[in-house]
């Protein structure tokens, strides 16, 4: 099942949440809208749904107009950020109400519903606990109800928003790979919609990276994490240290130091905006070549198998970050106070925003 | 046993002690002294007062006309916070202010003016005439004057439940495939179920008891438009002190019965919803 998107706006009085906005996800992959809050994600999933009506665009399912069809003819799974669970049903009639309130015609026997509802509930791991209410499940088993339930009627698409958001961090990383398992297992064409950049690199097929109502960028999680297309998503995807400089012939100056700049040779000389990744700084005793720059360590973190170093650039005054391996610090002797040269690797050059 | 039962909150000992010597002053006594009153007469004298017909068509007057008005209130009171919770239009804070209306108003004024309006010529009584409707001095005026103070109960007990539903949970029920008809008697309904019948049951104790309001479009017709506490007052009136009070007694434990069924079933149903 493909989703197309095409020119959707949706404005909310003055706010724009939506700006011309054109996907495609393709049948069977899982794909990410990751943004931060406000960036339109939501709203794209829940007129993607039928939530919620769309000012202008369309939506089309397997090539087919889907833009007026009503919520409950959409077939599609949607699971909220908040569970949105029956609270007066047992975890299993839960799952069944997607059964029982088909027309008489469409709906399975009682030894149908039970067995399709058992089977999803052992799915999720929970079928021993289907007599239980939601208020007496943890969040993360909640959740998996709420997948259970949505996964039910058979949809033809699965919506899920922020469905990690309210668990804790340890939950949070579980339940992501056991979905990203149940993705490959079940192969409903899913939409994800997440804040946590971490979330949408590691669970899906694609991601599409939104800001301000528009699509910033997509691609395959390599893809816009290697080759972000716009300075918004290279701060957006991982820890970013900020330069500003000037490129042009080639090179580009930061301070004192310079770097090699090849895609900008024939570029007239102007500001530019340098953007280093925290991994990709490193850090030496001494000066090695013109691209380093002197720093004083203000604070050292040493836990994990990256060491976290934030420094003072003593030219400039500007604070910048980076993370190097374990052996490497004990090495430099890293500690407060400590002199040092830093130099930065694989740099990504915008111009400056005139 | 005495390390468990010692709670964060301190003077749970106090506040246990000033809640039973207020119950018991402000409600318990004066209802000790109607059963002490009524203990006067004989059993067989008692049984013939409470049994006379005048008494028992008053009693069906009562609990009738009370149980309909509650059961009018339970539909429209939960319409009317539906609407009010909802949606946002201009005037909804003028109309939520004015659902309290009935609670603030001297019932009397009440019965007045709604007499008034369903007399055979008045605002409305005058279009319902020709249809062969009277409301006024009927059993249906009666009626109509308990709806009007029974209403706020209903109203102000759904609401906050109303509110406190989340719009998402409709969205899951339509996203499963569930007809609006279906997401509000299988979803809706049930959460708000227990609110709805205290306001039930509120809304028709309020009613049982409701004397101002009635007396003045009722009509006050022995054997048909006569309501109970009117028919203490009128024996009060004569001096039979005794005979009041032991109406008085059978209205009590008979609400007291009904208003405990209720609780037990409303305690069912809001386990239900919460356990």
């Amino acid at each position: 099942m493909t989703i197309q998107v095409r020119n959707l706006c949706k404005a909310f009085g003055d706010f724009v949440a939506l700006d011309d906005v054109s996907l495609e996800v393709p049948g069977g992959e899982l794909v990410a809208l990751l943004g931060p809050s406000g960036s339109g994600k939501t709203t794209l999933l829940r007129i993607i749904a039928g939530l919620e009506p769309a000012d202008r665009g369309a939506i089309f399912f397997q090539g087919e107009d889907a833009t007026s069809t009503p919520v409950r003819e959409r077939q599609v799974g949607f699971v909220f950020q908040h569970y949105a669970l029956f609270r007066h049903m047992s975890v299993f009639e839960n799952v069944a109400f997607g059964l029982r309130v088909r027309p008489k015609a469409a709906r399975p026997s009682e030894a149908e519903i039970r067995d399709t509802v058992m089977g999803l509930l052992e799915l999720v791991q929970l079928d021993v606990l289907a007599r239980r209410r939601p208020s007496e499940l943890s969040g993360g088993q909640r959740q998996r109800v709420a997948l259970a339930r949505a996964l039910a009627v058979k949809p033809r698409v699965l919506l899920l928003d922020e469905p990690f958001g309210a668990l804790d961090a340890k939950v949070r990383k579980e339940l992501r790979r056991w979905l990203r398992r149940l993705h490959e297992e079940a192969h409903v064409t899913s939409v994800l919609v997440t804040h946590d950049q971490e979330e949408a690199l590691e669970v899906s097929d694609r991601v599409v990276i939104m800001n301000d109502g528009r699509v910033e960028q997509s691609g395959t999680p390599e893809e816009v994490y290697d080759h972000p297309a716009t300075p918004f998503v290279y701060g957006f995807l991982g820890d970013v240290n900020l330069f500003h400089g000037r490129v042009g012939g080639g090179r580009v100056s930061i301070g004192r130091g310079t770097l090699d700049a090849p895609e900008w040779a024939g570029a007239e000389e102007q500001a530019a905006v340098v953007y280093v990744r925290t991994h990709d700084v490193e850090l030496a005793a001494s000066p090695a070549g013109a691209a380093s720059l002197e720093a004083v360590v203000r604070r050292v973190r040493a836990y994990g198998p990256l060491v976290r170093v934030e420094l003072d650039l003593v030219e400039g005054g500007r604070s910048i970050e980076a993370h190097i391996p374990r052996a490497r610090c004990e090495r430099l002797a890293l500690a407060r106070g400590r002199r040092l040269f830093v130099s930065p690797v694989n740099p990504r050059i915008f111009a400056e925003p005139a | 046993m005495r390390h468990k039962s010692r709670s964060v909150l301190p003077g749970f000992g106090v506040s246990l002690g000033i809640t039973c010597t207020y119950l018991s002053l402000m409600v318990l006594l004066p209802l000790a002294t109607v059963f002490t009153r009524s203990a006067e007469l004989s059993w067989p004298e008692f049984w013939s007062t409470v049994t006379s017909p005048r008494v028992v068509a008053s009693f069906r007057v009562t609990f009738g006309a009370s149980l309909a008005a509650a059961l009018v209130n339970s539909v429209f009171g939960f319409l009317v916070a539906w609407v009010l919770v909802r949606y946002r239009f201009a005037g909804r804070r003028v109309l939520d202010a004015m659902v309290d209306l009935p609670f603030a108003l001297p019932t009397a004024v009440a019965g007045i003016a709604l007499t008034t309006l369903y007399a055979a010529n008045g605002w409305v009584g005058k279009y319902l005439q020709p249809l062969g409707i009277k409301v006024s001095y009927t059993w249906l005026g009666i009626t109509v004057a308990l709806i009007f103070i029974g209403l706020p109960f209903v109203v102000r007990t759904v609401q906050p439940v109303l509110d406190d539903l989340e719009l998402e949970v409709e969205e899951a029920a339509a996203s499963l495939g569930a007809r609006r008809w279906q997401t509000f008697t299988r979803v809706v309904l049930p959460s708000v179920a227990p609110a709805l019948l205290t306001g039930f049951a509120l809304a028709f104790a309020r009613a049982i008891g409701e004397y101002g309001s009635v007396v003045f479009i009722a009509g006050n017709m022995p054997m048909r438009t006569e309501i109970v506490p009117l028919l203490i007052i009128t024996k009060l009136e004569q001096y039979d002190y005794a005979g009041a009070t032991a109406v008085a007694v059978v209205m009590l434990v008979a609400s007291f019965s009904l208003l405990l069924t209720i609780n037990l079933l409303q305690r069912a149903a809001r386990r239900r919803v919460e356990a």
